[in-house]
């Protein structure tokens, strides 16, 4: 026996997995959204507003959920493509499992294709999907303490969805103590407040998501 | 299970590095684990002798696991501290801009093989 000295990270077969299927979605054009929060936060209904508003991008939906198949069937009902991917137990999805994913999906013409990850804000923060654009959601009822408990996923995402503004006035959450707690760790990120039952701050989600899809087919 | 995410992903790590260098034997990993990088270590030995069955090059090997200390740097008074004790708030001037400069990470050191 020999050492053989690597200092790889655990992750790196993933992250060689993640690079290929980001310059495949490249080729294509096609924008791959990873969207992570934790169980309940508002993904599915947030996706619906969106695939609701913007008639004019064509948009399809990886579903991935422990079991069941509620979201993939209610996003289709929508019009969008979608299919759900069952993550068998795993916390998270990784990038092989989205090129499966995205390979199955067989959807053409796409602009916008969305990942709704696992609900859960620590394991999903930690994998390389493939994505280009990692947009995480955190809903008024979760606290505006959760940037000091998961700063990981709060550090890695590129936007922030503040969901669920409409219950404001039945929570104690601090918006603009939320907002500088999550610049403290990341100063770049995008914040948007919004509801998708009202409406409001959708306008101002929808147009950063065409920016992004124009940047990336630039 | 967050364990067997990254047992699954450190086997095909070291599959391809077996093929790579024409391995065929792999005796023990060594693998650096960081303080707060949220592994279960009893978890992650018990979930390694239960997967590592399922790859040939692997079957006989052995996980040693060393760990990295966690380590905060403040950006206030710039010094480091141990995030362990003292987490996001710095103990020499009670800053709270703070950041994690080593501690999460869980890297494959070294392996023996033939
Ligand atoms: N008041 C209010 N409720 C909302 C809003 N968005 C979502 N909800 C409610 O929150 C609950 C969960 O919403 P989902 O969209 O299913 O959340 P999810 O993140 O997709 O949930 P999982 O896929 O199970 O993790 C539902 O009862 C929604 O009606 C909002 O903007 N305002
Ligand atoms: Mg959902
Ligand atoms: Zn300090």
């Amino acid at each position: 026996m020999r050492t053989i000295k690597l200092n790889a990270s655990v992750t790196a077969s993933n992250d060689l997995d993640a690079q290929a299927l980001r310059s495949r979605m490249k080729e294509k054009g096609v924008l791959l959204v990873n969207i992570m929060s934790s169980a309940g936060s508002g993904k599915t209904t947030l996706l619906s507003k969106v695939i609701t508003d913007l008639k004019d991008t064509k948009i399809a939906v990886l579903e991935a959920d422990i079991e069941s198949c509620v979201d993939a069937e209610h996003i289709e009902s929508l019009g969008a493509k979608a299919i759900q991917v069952h993550t068998s137990g795993m916390c998270h999805m990784d990038a092989g499992m989205t090129a499966a994913a995205v390979e199955a999906i067989k959807a053409d013409n796409v602009d916008l294709m969305f990942l709704e990850n696992v609900g859960n804000l620590i394991c999903p923060a930690e994998y390389d999907t493939g994505s280009s654009l990692n947009v995480m959601i955190l809903s008024v009822p979760e606290g505006d303490d959760k940037p000091l408990k998961y700063p990981l996923m709060f550090s890695k995402s590129d936007a922030l969805v503040i969901s669920k503004m409409d219950t404001l006035s039945y929570f104690t959450f601090d918006l603009d103590k939320c907002v500088s707690r999550v610049k403290a760790l990341n100063p770049d990120i995008k914040i948007f407040p919004v509801s998708a039952k009202t409406g409001e701050g959708m306008d101002e989600f929808e147009k950063y998501l065409k920016a992004c899809l124009k940047d990336w087919r630039a | 299970m967050h364990e067997m995410g990254i047992i699954i992903h450190l086997a095909k790590t070291l599959d391809q590095t077996a093929q790579e260098q024409n391995l065929t034997k792999i005796g023990s990993v060594t693998l650096q684990v960081g303080e707060v990088s949220g592994i279960v270590t009893d978890l992650f030995v018990e979930c390694w002798d239960y997967f590592k069955k399922k790859h040939e090059v692997l079957k006989d090997s052995v996980l040693k696991l060393e760990t990295i200390p966690a380590v905060t740097w403040c950006n206030n008074c710039k010094t480091n501290y141990e995030t362990v004790k003292y987490g996001k708030t710095c103990p020499h001037c009670g800053s709270g801009e703070t950041w994690l400069v080593k501690g999460n990470e869980c890297v494959i050191k070294e392996i023996e093989a033939e």
